[in-house]
């Protein structure tokens, strides 16, 4: 399979992309802690980190004998990069961020 | 040991010697690399800088050489010109470059911010961008970022607004 066909096939399931999501507000997480409060078995949870894994979406550090989880944004930027014009991306991020802060506002 | 806060990794089809070269020579990082430059003699103990191209004392990021394998290793410090010296205010930056079949792993780990979350988070912006432009250059040639869209300076400045 193709990189980029990985990358999408990775992020084409919500258990892996809450996964991410655990990653991404708390970097460098054990097996452990991503299973804490998922309502997944951890054979489900190691079988999801693997296909992360191999779409390099998530990467892993030894601690010691602790193995950490790191989310990797680069599959993600490189997708980016490939649809979004140079010239377009302060536009694009000027209104990704007044719709995050219009819809906050409304939530509060 | 504090645990890394960051752990980017790309997989550039080119060898370990271009990408080495890449993360130093002023030519090349000016084109990915919000046109800044990183300068130094690269020993170890020296002192680096990250510059803007054509504005050499327009300095954003100081620090030390750590350690230094070229093409495959190099861990610096790194920090605000105001905060040199000031270990709590001073992170660390390795960059590993490993062969991997016929492309290349780069791993960018980016640790020991200590108290300063202001860094951290002008630095997660920073990174993908960089390093996703540093790939396209070295495959294709081509150049991503566009020059002045933005700075290190400014990023920084825009955590501290917040």
């Amino acid at each position: 399979m193709a990189d980029t066909d990985k990358v999408f096939k990775a992020l084409a399931d919500g258990s892996r992309r809450r996964l991410l999501d655990k990653l991404h507000a708390d970097n460098g997480q054990t097996l452990g802690e991503l299973c804490a409060d998922l309502n997944m078995s951890r054979q489900a949870v190691t079988k999801h980190l693997l296909l992360l894994e191999e779409a390099n979406l998530v990467v892993t550090v030894w601690r010691g004998r602790e193995k950490l989880h790191y989310i990797n944004p680069m599959p993600i930027s490189e997708i980016f990069d490939r649809w979004v014009g140079k010239y377009e991306r302060n536009r694009v991020r000027a209104l990704a961020d007044l719709k995050k802060a219009l819809e906050e506002k409304d939530d509060g | 040991m504090d645990k890394p806060k960051f752990v980017y990794v790309s997989y550039i089809n080119s060898t370990p010697e271009k990408v080495f070269n890449a993360l130093l020579d002023p030519e090349m990082t000016r084109k990915y690399w919000f046109n800044h430059h990183n300068a130094s003699d690269w020993k170890v103990g020296s002192r680096w800088e990250h510059r803007i191209f054509d504005e050499p004392a327009t300095v954003h990021v100081v620090g030390k050489v750590i350690e230094s394998n070229p093409p495959n290793r190099l861990v610096v410090t790194w920090a605000r010109p105001k905060d040199e010296g000031n270990d709590q205010k001073s992170s660390r930056v390795t960059y590993d470059v490993e062969p991997f079949g016929q492309s290349v792993k780069l791993t960018v780990t980016h640790d020991e911010f200590g108290d300063d979350t202001e860094m951290f988070e002008s630095v997660s912006f920073g990174w993908p961008v960089v390093l996703s432009g540093l790939k396209t250059l070295l495959e294709t040639g081509e150049i991503l970022a566009a020059p002045s869209e933005s700075s290190c300076g400014e990023e920084l400045k825009a955590a501290q607004a917040k």
